[in-house]
Formats: C-alpha cells, sequence, structure tokens
C-alpha cells in the first residue's frame, strides 16, 4: 500500500528507534505497558515479594480486614480470607495463574485461528467458504454454556480451562488473519517468491506470516484479556481452576459469602483483574494505532 | 436480495444442525453420562440400570438421530431430573431472559447512541475522551464482579433496589444494567465511527450547504445512515447477550434460562443442557440473520459476498 502512495521522505533515523518514539507519544500504550510489566514483575517474583505462603491457614486469623482499616493489621497488608489466608500473598500468586491462563489461551487460539485464516485468506474460493463455515458455526455457539458444560463433565482444572478457551477462542484470530492475507496474496513480495519456485509454506511461513505479526500482536493482546475474564468467570462459577489455587476469579466467589459485611473481600481480587484486562486493553489499542500506517489514526 | 436472503437462510439452518452436532457430541464425549447421572459412589450394576432406563446404551448414532428427529418438532424429551418436559422447562424460563436481554440492550443502546453522535460531533472533546473511557473501562470489568458491585452500591448500600430475585421489575434493573454494560462500548464506538464517516461525506456538506440547521443535518441526514449499522450490531449483541446472561442470573438468582443451564449442569441434567445451548445458538443465528439482511439493505455490495 505505502510503496505506491507519495509520501514525504522519512527522516533517516531507523525504523525501530521512529517505531518507539511513536509508541512512546502514545498515552494509552504507555500506561497499559507500565500496568503489564508490573504486574508481570510481581507474578514472576511473587515467591519472593509475597510476605505469607499463600496456602497457609491460620484459623485464628480469619477474615482480616486491610491495614487501612481500624482492626487491619500491618501482618496483613491486605487482609486474610476465611481461612485465614494472607490475601496479598493470594493476589501475587494469583497473578501467575491470570497471566499464565492468558498467554496459554492466546498461543493456542492464535494458532489454530492463524493456520486456518492463513489458508482461507490465501487460498480462498472453496478453502475460505468452508473455513468462514466453521468461523460462523463457532460464533453460534455460547461460549460460557459450552464451556461450563464441558468442565463440568471432565472437572474443571487449570489444563482444561487452557484447553477449552484455547478452542473456543480462536474465532477473532482466523477473522483478522483472514482478511490480511486477502490484501497481501497478490502483492509483488508475494508474487515474486512465487516465480523464484519457492513451495507454498515457505510463502506461507516465511513471506506472509512475518507480514501479519503486527496485526496477530494486537489481536493476542485482546484474545488474552479475553481469556483472563472468562478463566475468573469459569472459576467464580465453580467450574475453573480450583481450590486451593489462588484465581481472582474463585478469591471474588470465595469472597461472595462474606461481602455485605466485608465488601473488599470482592472489591480487592475485583480491581485488580480489572486493572490487568485494563492495561491488556490498552496495549492492544494502542499496538493498533502506533502500527497504522503513518497519518492515520 | 431475495437470493442473498435465501442463501442467508440455508446458512443459518446448517450452522443450525452443526451446533446441534457439535453441542450433542461434545456432551456424550467428553465424559460417561450414566456414570455422571448415577453419581461417583453408585456400583457398576446402578450404573448400568442408568443407562439402559435413559436409553444411553443405544448406538450413539440413534441416540443423536432419534434427538434431532424429536428436536426438529421442539420436542426435547423429558429432564432427568424433574419430572417435566424439557419444553416445559423451557418455557418457564424463556421469558425471564428474554425480559433481561431486552431491557440490557435497551439501556445500553438508549446510552451509547447519544453518546456516540456526541463524541463524534465533538471529536476529541471531554466528551469524546469520557465515552472512551466509559468503554474502556466497560471492557476492563469481569462482568460477576460488576453485578456483585452493584448490588453492594445499589441495593445494599443505598438500598434503593432488591438484592436478587425476579418478582417485580425492579429487579430486572440491576441485572439489566450489568448485562448491557457489556454490549455498549461497541455499540458506542460503532456509532461514533458511522457518524465520523458520514459527517465528512458530501451529501452533509450539500446538506449544510443549504442552510440546514446543525440539528436537522445531523438527525436527518447523517444519524439516519449511521445507524443501521449499529442495530444490526444490536441484534448480534443480543445474541451474545442471551449466551452471557448464565453469569449474570447466577449472581442475581433470576430464574432465567442461564440459571436453568447452570442448574441442569450441575445436576447432570443433559437433555436440559443440550436444549438451551441449541436454542440460544438458534437465537444467535435468527439474530445474526436479520443483522446481515439489514447490512445489506443499506449496502448493496455486502449481497454478493
Amino acid at each position: 500500500m505505502s510503496s505506491t502512495s507519495l509520501s514525504l521522505p522519512l527522516p533517516s533515523v531507523p525504523a525501530w528507534r521512529r517505531g518507539l518514539r511513536r509508541s512512546l507519544g502514545h498515552r494509552g500504550l504507555v500506561i497499559g505497558s507500565v500496568i503489564l510489566a508490573l504486574i508481570a514483575l510481581a507474578a514472576l517474583f511473587a515467591p519472593w515479594l509475597a510476605p505469607h505462603d499463600p496456602y497457609a491457614q491460620e484459623v485464628t486469623q480469619r477474615l482480616i480486614p486491610p491495614a487501612w482499616y481500624a482492626k487491619g493489621s500491618w501482618e496483613h497488608l491486605l487482609g486474610t480470607d476465611k481461612l485465614g489466608r494472607d490475601y496479598l500473598s493470594r493476589l501475587l500468586f494469583g497473578a501467575r495463574v491470570s497471566l499464565f491462563i492468558g498467554l496459554a489461551t492466546a498461543l493456542i487460539s492464535g494458532l489454530i485461528g492463524t493456520t486456518m485464516g492463513v489458508l482461507a485468506g490465501y487460498y480462498g474460493g472453496r478453502v475460505d467458504a468452508v473455513v468462514s463455515y466453521i468461523v460462523t458455526t463457532r460464533l453460534a455457539m455460547p461460549v460460557v454454556l459450552v464451556a461450563l458444560a464441558t468442565a463440568s463433565l471432565v472437572g474443571g482444572s487449570l489444563k482444561v480451562v487452557i484447553v477449552l478457551l484455547g478452542v473456543l477462542l480462536w474465532d477473532r484470530f482466523a477473522i483478522v488473519t483472514r482478511s490480511a492475507t486477502q490484501q497481501l496474496r497478490d502483492a509483488e513480495f508475494i508474487a515474486a517468491a512465487k516465480s523464484l519456485g519457492a513451495s507454498t509454506p515457505y510463502i506461507l511461513l516465511r513471506e506472509l506470516l512475518p507480514n501479519l505479526m503486527s496485526a496477530l500482536t494486537v489481536v493476542a493482546t485482546l484474545e488474552m484479556a479475553h481469556a483472563i475474564l472468562l478463566e475468573a468467570t469459569l472459576s467464580f462459577l465453580g467450574l475453573g481452576v480450583q481450590p486451593p489455587t489462588p484465581s481472582w476469579g474463585l478469591m471474588v466467589a470465595e469472597g461472595k459469602a462474606y461481602m455485605f459485611f466485608q465488601p473488599w473481600v470482592i472489591v480487592i481480587p475485583g480491581v485488580v483483574l480489572a486493572v490487568l484486562v485494563l492495561g491488556i486493553n490498552l496495549v492492544g489499542d494502542g499496538l493498533r494505532d502506533v502500527s497504522a500506517p503513518d497519518g492515520r489514526n | 436480495m431475495l437470493s442473498y436472503v435465501f442463501r442467508r437462510l440455508l446458512v443459518g439452518l446448517s450452522v443450525m444442525l452443526t451446533v446441534a452436532v457439535i453441542s450433542f457430541m461434545l456432551l456424550h464425549l467428553s465424559g460417561d453420562l450414566a456414570t455422571a447421572i448415577a453419581g461417583p459412589e453408585s456400583s457398576a450394576a446402578d450404573v448400568e440400570k442408568v443407562r439402559v432406563q435413559y436409553g444411553l446404551d443405544r448406538p450413539m448414532i440413534t441416540q443423536f438421530t432419534d434427538w434431532l428427529g424429536s428436536a426438529v418438532r421442539l420436542d426435547f424429551g423429558r429432564s432427568f431430573y424433574f419430572q417435566n418436559t424439557v419444553m416445559e422447562l423451557v418455557g418457564e424460563r424463556l421469558p425471564v431472559t428474554l425480559k433481561l436481554g431486552g431491557v440490557a440492550l435497551l439501556l445500553a443502546v438508549i446510552v451509547a447512541i447519544p453518546l456516540g453522535v456526541l463524541a463524534a460531533i465533538y471529536r476529541d472533546s471531554w466528551v469524546d475522551r469520557l465515552s472512551l473511557l466509559v468503554a474502556v473501562v466497560g471492557q476492563a470489568m469481569p462482568n460477576f464482579w460488576f453485578a456483585l458491585s452493584l448490588i453492594l452500591l445499589f441495593a445494599v448500600g443505598l438500598k434503593w433496589l432488591p438484592v436478587a430475585g425476579n418478582t417485580s421489575w425492579q429487579h430486572f434493573i440491576l441485572p439489566a444494567v450489568a448485562l448491557g454494560y457489556y454490549a455498549m462500548p461497541s455499540l458506542m464506538r460503532l456509532t461514533r465511527a458511522g457518524m465520523l464517516d458520514v459527517l465528512g461525506s458530501d451529501y452533509i456538506r450539500t446538506a449544510r450547504a443549504k442552510g440546514l440547521s446543525p440539528a436537522r443535518v445531523v438527525f436527518k441526514h447523517a444519524l439516519r445512515n449511521a445507524i443501521i449499522p449499529v442495530m444490526a450490531l444490536a441484534a448480534v449483541e443480543l445474541g451474545f447477550m442471551l449466551g452471557g446472561s448464565v453469569v449474570i442470573e447466577s449472581v442475581y438468582s433470576l430464574q432465567g434460562l442461564g440459571q436453568l443451564a447452570w442448574d441442569s449442569i450441575s445436576r447432570n441434567d443433559y437433555p436440559v443442557v443440550q436444549a438451551v445451548v441449541l436454542i440460544i445458538a438458534v437465537f444467535y443465528i435468527g439474530l445474526t440473520f436479520v443483522a446481515d439482511v439489514l447490512n445489506a439493505a443499506l449496502d448493496p455490495r455486502m449481497r454478493t459476498r
């Protein structure tokens, strides 16, 4: 596209520095990246940061409010849950669960969706019709219900949640890569590779795929946020990650019975969850703006 | 146009069939139904008895064709748990979910369209920023948590509305807000984008040049064209909301279709689960069909797809 349009001569700084400069100028992207980096660091260093063992129960220390309440103590900065487990420590370890599920799901669904989208976009015709049909069918299946029904039969666990969400959330990957591939299919560099006798797998993987990367990153971030929210929902309903694993959705579920008198038990994990998803969404939206061709927004 | 509608209808019907096959397979392959129904402590003889009693010993393909044959006549068999037929249970619960979905969509549209229009007219102003903020926050909050927070704030704190149940219309306000907030951001963004598109077009410039009042230009000329895709998206969003209402219904103990599905899942009442999945899929397919036709009526280029 940009090769044919007349544009001002670009300054002679390397592309990555221009990209970086533009990224730093995008407020949402910067804020999102900072949030995401902080939570990722918290997850990574959870064993060193956590003041207590997230699984250690203390019967005498049940439902202590956070430190800023009159009855709170500095021993448990964010209080304790109904089993006397330190809330802050559980939050830190819960970040691992959320991020891991987000990444793993995005990887599985990305693999499925990208394969379908690239094939549909590149070959068109009947392949495209079949893939479009599969996408339509997938969209017609209610994700939460199907996931709940299956998880209840198989038994909910971290692994089951990842596989289920991975198998259910590939639709956006397929739709985006399909239309991006359609646009690139007839590009000159693809024709050049073809005339040099490159094999189709080579063209798809080495020529086409690198050009889809920025679009894929955007979808991957949004899908990651989607998966994290769905994991929390499944865990909240009792069919996701199982206790005593610290999952933020599970923490809200466990606190539900106490929320009328101790609202912080659901407010804290919910806010953290929303902040993480907000951060990821800001990064996704920001990357989309920044990777758009010059002068477009 | 007619051939387009016909083609879409065919696709919709075959998608329904595929969803039926998949939801049937999913439930029959992801575990042994007879063991699940009989319970983990029951003996092998009991499991066998259950298997025969519920017809689960027949070949899978016979079970499926029997089920599908009755399903097209809207007969989903009997519940494993209650004495009622599945259709009786669904008939009792469906109105609650439809009411919830309808009110939620209405709320979402009432907020999204004016906000989207204002954001487009006053682009980059504080209205635009505020609407973006509302959308971004809405997409980040987990819906079960937002629903619980609404209870804490409006039912427990301010005591304006009841906590849970579905005996009066007041019971539907909080659940509808909780459900509708998730459809709102995308509707608003589409309204804004559509309005920006239209406001920059030649015929709007002509309308302005004719000396029409700004209000007339916005409402009579611009919004009219920008609104059809928004309505189409609203139809699709309603389909998503019906599927997602299980979470909201469980938080507010609304006795709707979602709650029925959720209870049936925990009771291993699979005829009901299968029926609900299929019914929600049928609603979604019907609503996307409406959306496609709306878009095609507006834009003839869509019909060739």
